[in-house]
C-alpha cells in the first residue's frame, strides 16, 4: 500500500531543508510524497505529515539527519514515539486553537492540485456569484463587514460599489502583493499554500465590478509565489474558471502575474499602479481616486491578497457567517503573524478581539532567547513599538488606532531586551530614507535628518536639543507627507523615545564620532533647515 | 560578438513584451535577468521602441533596486536588513557577512564572484534571520552556517 508523506514547498519550509527531506523520503518504499503548501507552523518546518487512518500525523522540525531514525521508529505507520512526534496535526494547539477561514486550506492540499482545491470548497463561491447580480456581489462584501487587509483597513464593500458605479467599459481588477512589510509573511504563504483561493477571489471581483482584465502586482521576492501562481492560473484558464465566458457565465477575465522591482513604496496603491504603467514608483495625489480614474487612467479595484482571497471564503460560507467573527468594526478573522524573537513563530489566524499578550505568550510561546521579551512592534515597519503595558490591548483595528499604534497586515515582531531602540529608531529614518518615492521633502529629507539627529543623540551631543529637534521633525514629516511612508514613519520613532527613552540616553558605544569637540550643534542652523523642509512641503 | 549579443537579448527582451499593457517592467525584468544588468548603451533601444525619451527609461532604471546599471558578481547574497531579522541576531549577520567577504553593501569581491546586497524582508521571518543567495533563501541563519555557505560558493559548489 502506497503511504502518503506531506512535505511543504513553502519558501520558509524550503530555506530550512524541506527539499532535501522530501528528495530523501521519497527514495523509501511505497511512499508518494505531496508538495502540500505551509500550516503556517514555521517553527516546525520543515514539518512532515503522515496519513493514517486515524487522520495525519505530524514530526517536526525534521532535518535531513533525523529521517533514518524516524522510518526505524515506523513514521510511515505514524508511530508516535520518536522526539519529534507531533501527534495528530489538527491537534497541534497552535492550530488548533486558531480559527483558520481564510486559510482554511493552507498546508492541507496541494496547492496547484485544482480537485483537491474543489474538495475543499474551492469554486463554491464563484459559482454563486455567477447566479446573482453584480449590485447583490457587492452587497454580499459590504455586509461581510470585511476590510483592506493590506493595511489601510478601508471597507471594501465600499471600494466596490465606487468601481461598479464608474462609468466605462474597461475595469481592472488589481491584486496588491507586494507585501513590503517587514515581519509579514501572510500573502506569501496564502500564494504559496492556496493560490487558487485568491484567483478565485479576483474573479468574484471581477464579475461584482464588471472587470475583464486583473494584474497580481507580487514582489520581486517571491519567485515560489510566482511560480504556483502561474501555475494555478495556467489550470483555472484550462478549466474555463478563467478566460472568455468563464462556466458559461458571460463573463470574461483575463489575469496576468507582474513582478515588482524591490522597492517598498511600489505597496502604496498609487505608486503600484505608476509602477504597472511602466513607471517610477512615485506615489499620486488623491483625489481622483484609483476606484475612479486608476490603472491607465480606468476604474481600478486596488486590494491586498488577503482581502481578495477572503472573498472567495465570504461568498462559500456567507457574509453572514463571516461578519459573525470578530468585535466592533473590526469584523470576520485576522490572519496575525508572529515573527521576531518568539520561540513558535507563525501564523494565528483568529477572530478580532484576541490579546496581543495571548498571541506572544500562548501562541508565541514567549521569549525565544533566555532574555525576557521587551518590546513589540506591529504592523510592520510603519507600525509604534508597543512596550509590556500595552500588551494586554485586545487586537482590532480600532482599539490599537487608540494607542496611536496600527494593526496594518497583522505583522507582529517581538525583541527581548537586548534591543537598544534608539537604534530600531534611526533603522526607521533610515529605512524611509531608502525607500521614499521622493515627491514630498520632508519624507525625502526629513528622513535622512531623522536619522543624523538620532546619531547625534545616541553619540551624545546636545542631547535635549536634539531630542526636541527630532520629535519636531517628527510633527514636520506627520503632517508634511502624501502619504504614510513619510506620515507614520514617525510612528515607531515616537513610540520608541515615548515608551524606551532610557535607550536615548545610554552611555555612547562606539567612539568613532562621539564626545568631538569640534562639533558645533547650533540650534539655529537645523531650525532653518526644518524650516525650509516645511516651506518646500509636498510640492517639490 | 559580446556587444552583439547583448544587443540581440536587450531586442528580444523587448520584441517578446512589447505588445503588453504597460511593458517596461516586464521588458528590464527579462533583461535583467539574461545579463545581469540593463546596459546603458543600450537605454535608447528600449527608449526608442516603446516610444519613451532616454531620461525616462533611464529614470525607471534608476527608481527601482533590482535594476543595475553595471554588472554585479557571479552569486549575489542578499542580508534581511529589516526588523524580524534585526530581533534574531540579524545585525551580527550582517556585519559577519560583510567581514568575511571583506566588501560592504552593492559592493563585489575583487575576484568578481560575490555581490553583497540589503534586502528589506524575505518574507522569510518566521525563521529570521534570513539571506537569500542568487534565488535561494536560507532561514534561521547562523554565523557559522553562513560561513560554510560562502566557502561553498567560492569552492564553486553553489
Ligand atoms: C508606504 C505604503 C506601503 C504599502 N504597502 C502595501 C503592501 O505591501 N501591500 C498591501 O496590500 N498594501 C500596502 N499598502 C496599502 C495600499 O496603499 C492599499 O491601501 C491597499 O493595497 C488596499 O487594499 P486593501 O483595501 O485590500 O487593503 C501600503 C501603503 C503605504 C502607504
Ligand atoms: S510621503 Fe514619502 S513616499 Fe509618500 S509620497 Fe511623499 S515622498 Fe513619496
Ligand atoms: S524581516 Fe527578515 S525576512 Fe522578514
Amino acid at each position: 500500500m502506497t503511504i502518503t508523506v506531506y512535505v511543504p514547498q513553502d519558501s520558509s519550509a524550503i530555506s530550512v531543508g524541506a527539499d532535501q527531506v522530501a528528495a530523501k523520503l521519497a527514495k523509501l518504499d511505497d511512499v508518494e510524497i505531496v508538495r502540500n503548501g505551509s500550516r503556517g507552523l514555521f517553527w516546525l518546518e520543515p514539518m512532515v505529515e503522515v496519513e493514517t487512518d486515524l487522520g495525519r500525523v505530524a514530526y517536526g522540525p525534521v532535518g535531513v539527519g533525523d529521517i533514518d531514525s524516524l522510518v526505524e521508529q515506523d513514521l510511515l505507520k505514524g508511530e508516535q514515539e520518536h522526539p519529534l512526534s507531533l501527534g495528530l496535526t489538527e491537534e497541534i494547539p497552535f492550530l488548533k486553537k486558531q480559527q483558520r477561514l481564510t486559510f482554511k486550506r493552507a498546508g492541507i492540499i496541494d496547492p496547484t492540485d485544482l480537485v483537491s482545491y474543489q474538495t475543499h470548497g474551492g469554486y463554491v463561491g464563484l459559482k454563486r456569484a455567477i447566479t446573482m447580480t453584480s449590485q447583490e456581489c457587492v452587497d454580499e462584501v459590504k455586509e461581510s463587514g470585511l476590510r483592506g487587509r493590506g493595511g489601510a483597513a478601508f471597507p471594501t464593500g465600499i471600494k466596490w460599489q465606487t468601481v461598479h458605479d464608474a462609468p466605462g467599459k474597461k475595469k481592472y481588477i488589481v491584486c496588491n502583493a507586494d507585501e513590503g512589510d517587514s515581519g509579514t509573511y501572510a500573502d506569501r504563504l496564502q500564494m504559496e499554500a492556496d493560490p487558487f483561493g485568491l484567483i478565485e477571489g479576483m474573479t468574484i471581483a471581477a464579475i461584482a465590478v464588471g472587470a475583464d482584465k486583473g494584474y497580481i502586482y507580487l514582489r520581486e521576492e517571491y519567485p515560489h509565489a510566482h511560480l504556483r501562481l502561474n501555475e494555478a492560473i495556467e489550470k483555472a484558464l484550462a478549466a474555463n474558471l478563467l478566460g472568455d465566458n468563464i462556466l458559461g457565465s458571460g463573463h470574461n477575465f483575463d489575469l496576468e502575474v507582474r513582478l515588482g522591482a524591490k522597492s517598498y513604496i511600489c505597496g502604496e496603491e498609487t505608486a503600484l499602479l505608476e509602477s504597472l504603467e511602466g513607471k517610477r514608483g512615485v506615489v499620486r495625489a488623491k483625489p481622483p481616486l484609483p476606484a475612479l480614474e486608476g490603472l491607465f487612467g480606468k476604474p481600478t479595484v486596488v486590494n491586498n491578497v488577503l482581502s481578495l482571497s477572503t472573498i472567495s471564503i465570504i461568498f462559500e460560507a456567507g457574509a453572514k457567517a463571516y461578519a459573525d467573527f470578530g468585535m466592533g468594526r473590526s469584523r470576520g478573522t485576522m490572519p496575525f503573524q508572529l515573527a521576531g524573537n518568539l520561540n513558535q513563530c507563525g501564523l494565528v489566524e483568529l477572530a478580532f478581539g484576541v490579546s496581543l499578550n495571548e498571541l506572544l505568550n500562548d501562541f508565541g510561546g514567549g521569549s525565544a532567547s533566555d532574555k525576557p521579551l521587551r518590546a513589540v512592534q506591529c504592523g510592520g515597519p510603519l507600525g509604534t513599538y508597543l512596550p509590556e503595558s500595552q500588551w494586554g490591548i485586545e487586537m482590532d483595528y480600532e482599539t490599537l488606532a487608540g494607542t496611536g499604534g496600527v494593526l496594518g497586515h497583522g505583522g507582529i515582531v517581538a525583541f527581548d531586551s537586548s534591543v537598544d531602540m534608539s537604534a530600531q529608531a534611526r533603522f526607521s529614518m533610515e529605512f524611509c530614507a531608502e525607500e521614499s518615492c521622493g515627491k514630498c521633502t520632508p519624507c525625502r529629507i526629513g528622513a535622512t535628518r531623522g536619522a543624523e539627529t538620532i546619531d547625534k543623540i545616541r553619540a551624545n551631543r546636545d542631547r535635549h536639543a536634539n531630542i526636541a529637534l527630532l520629535e519636531s521633525l517628527c510633527k514636520t514629516m506627520e503632517g508634511g507627507s502624501l502619504c504614510a511612508m513619510g506620515g507614520m514613519t514617525p510612528f515607531p520613532v515616537k513610540s520608541a523615545l515615548e515608551h524606551f527613552s532610557e535607550d536615548f540616553y545610554k552611555e555612547p558605544v562606539s567612539s568613532s564620532n562621539a564626545g568631538q569637540t569640534t562639533y558645533q550643534s547650533s540650534g539655529s542652523t537645523t531650525e532653518i533647515s526644518i524650516d525650509s523642509i516645511k516651506k518646500a512641503g509636498t510640492s517639490s | 560578438m559580446i556587444a552583439n549579443t547583448k544587443q540581440q537579448a536587450v531586442l528580444n527582451a523587448i520584441e517578446e513584451n512589447k505588445n503588453l499593457e504597460g511593458p517596461l517592467l516586464p521588458i528590464l525584468h527579462r533583461i535583467q535577468n539574461d545579463l545581469g544588468h540593463i546596459p546603458s548603451e543600450h537605454v535608447g533601444d528600449i527608449a526608442n521602441a516603446l516610444n519613451l525619451s532616454r531620461a525616462e527609461v533611464h529614470g525607471v532604471i534608476t527608481f527601482y533596486h533590482s535594476f543595475k546599471s553595471e554588472a554585479h558578481g557571479k552569486h549575489i547574497i542578499e542580508v534581511c536588513r529589516a526588523e524580524s531579522c534585526q530581533a534574531k541576531g540579524g545585525r551580527a549577520i550582517e556585519a559577519a557577512v560583510k567581514a568575511k567577504l571583506g566588501i560592504d553593501y552593492e559592493q563585489t569581491t575583487s575576484d568578481g564572484a560575490i555581490t553583497l546586497e540589503p534586502v528589506y524582508c524575505l518574507g522569510n521571518c518566521a525563521c529570521s534571520p534570513a539571506i537569500k543567495i542568487d534565488t535561494q533563501i536560507y532561514g534561521r541563519v547562523t554565523e557559522e552556517s553562513l560561513s560554510d555557505l560562502i566557502d561553498s560558493i567560492k569552492a564553486g559548489q553553489h
